[in-house]
């Protein structure tokens, strides 16, 4: 039992060694870079004519998702968290997803219906 | 972990799962904030997705950056995206300093947890006095729940030579309202609470309690509130 007590200890400390002042610092930055990226789309590729509207969208999708994780993962801590938790947060979010698919789908009926 | 007293016999399962121990290694109340944050996603969520259905289901759509160009105080028109800059790098930064104040309750100390939940708590309210700039700014302009500007007045928010959809103007104000105020509203609460955790952590409370549990826990919806802000940008300013 004794080695099962120290396992859990050094776990603990671990996982309070994951997060330091300077990963977070690191965090920090990565998040204003991509936000600063996603305001050179916006403010200079778009009007510039080097990215379309269209093609510009999935970019700032792909960039807020990127975002969405540094912020779970790092700031939430969840990536340091027991595997079988991750899964049990992360999992649900299927739901979201087939919400989106579902209403997407039906957005475009509503449009053939009155968005003409 | 909490040392329960196990007999002789639990020694054949010590698997996280066999009972008597944590499977997640996390305390009870940090779990259900987490289990919290999760419906609260599928409410904003919710929201989002809608905003999303209605947008794709019209034929025109009041452009972002015609409607969000400036930075009321300062100058009126003709600086998309400045002043949501500013509102977006105020609440990184008091994300970050909230992270330095669970950072700083795992190190027990008292005076920095409180320096840094202070700076998240000025975070916050910059946030709330930004927040409530941009509101009277667009209701000035005539936007509000039910609300639109005039139709010649219209004609400005919309890409030059395209379809004017009064209707769908109407979709975006009452959609922008309900959401950046639900996600104010989040805000605001983040806040009270901080101020709990402030006065809490000047009394002493944690290091008597011998732990700065409390501080992570906030600090966990308070990063959600972060999270929210990332998407409401992208989906109301950016596409």
């Amino acid at each position: 039992m004794s080695s099962e007590t120290s396992h859990t200890h050094a776990e603990g400390e671990a996982h309070e060694e994951t997060m330091t002042r300077s990963k977070i610092w690191i965090v920090f930055f990565v998040l204003l870079g991509i936000t600063v990226i996603e305001f050179i789309i916006a403010l200079y590729m778009v009007p510039k004519g080097m990215l379309t509207y269209h093609s510009a969208n999935p970019i700032y999708i792909i960039l807020t998702l990127a975002k969405a994780f540094f912020i779970v993962a790092y700031f939430m801590h969840l990536k340091f968290e027991k595997v079988a938790m991750i899964y049990t947060l992360v999992v649900p979010i299927l739901f979201i997803i087939g919400l989106i698919l579902v209403l997407t789908n039906e957005s475009h009926h509503w449009f053939s219906v009155w968005g003409r | 972990m909490a040392n329960t007293a196990v007999s002789q016999l639990d020694e054949v399962k010590t698997t996280p799962w066999a009972g008597g121990k944590s499977p997640f290694n996390v305390e009870y109340g940090k779990l259900m904030m987490w289990f919290f944050l999760l419906s609260d996603a599928f409410t904003f969520s919710s929201l989002l997705i809608s905003y999303g259905a209605l947008r794709f289901s019209s034929n025109a759509w009041p452009a972002a950056d015609k409607i969000f160009q400036s930075v009321p105080g300062v100058v009126d028109a003709g600086y998309p995206l400045v002043f949501v800059g500013i509102m977006t790098f105020i609440l990184i930064m008091s994300s970050v300093t909230m992270v330095l104040a669970v950072e700083a309750g795992h190190r027990d100390s008292k005076k920095e947890v409180a320096w840094w939940m202070v700076a998240t708590v000025i975070g916050g309210f910059m946030f709330l006095g930004c927040q409530a700039l941009e509101w009277n700014h667009l209701h000035h302009e005539g936007f509000w729940w039910g609300s639109i500007p005039d139709a010649e007045k219209l004609k400005e928010f919309f890409t030059e030579g395209g379809i004017v959809s009064g209707a769908y103007t109407q979709q975006f104000a009452n959609l922008f309202f309900t959401i950046t105020g639900f996600h104010g509203f989040h805000v605001f609460s983040g806040v009270i609470i901080n101020i709990v955790i402030l006065i809490n952590t000047l009394a002493g409370t944690y290091q008597k309690r011998g732990s700065y549990l409390m501080v992570e826990k906030v600090g966990l919806y308070w990063h959600f509130v972060d999270l929210v802000w990332v998407f409401v940008f992208t989906f109301f300013y950016l596409v």
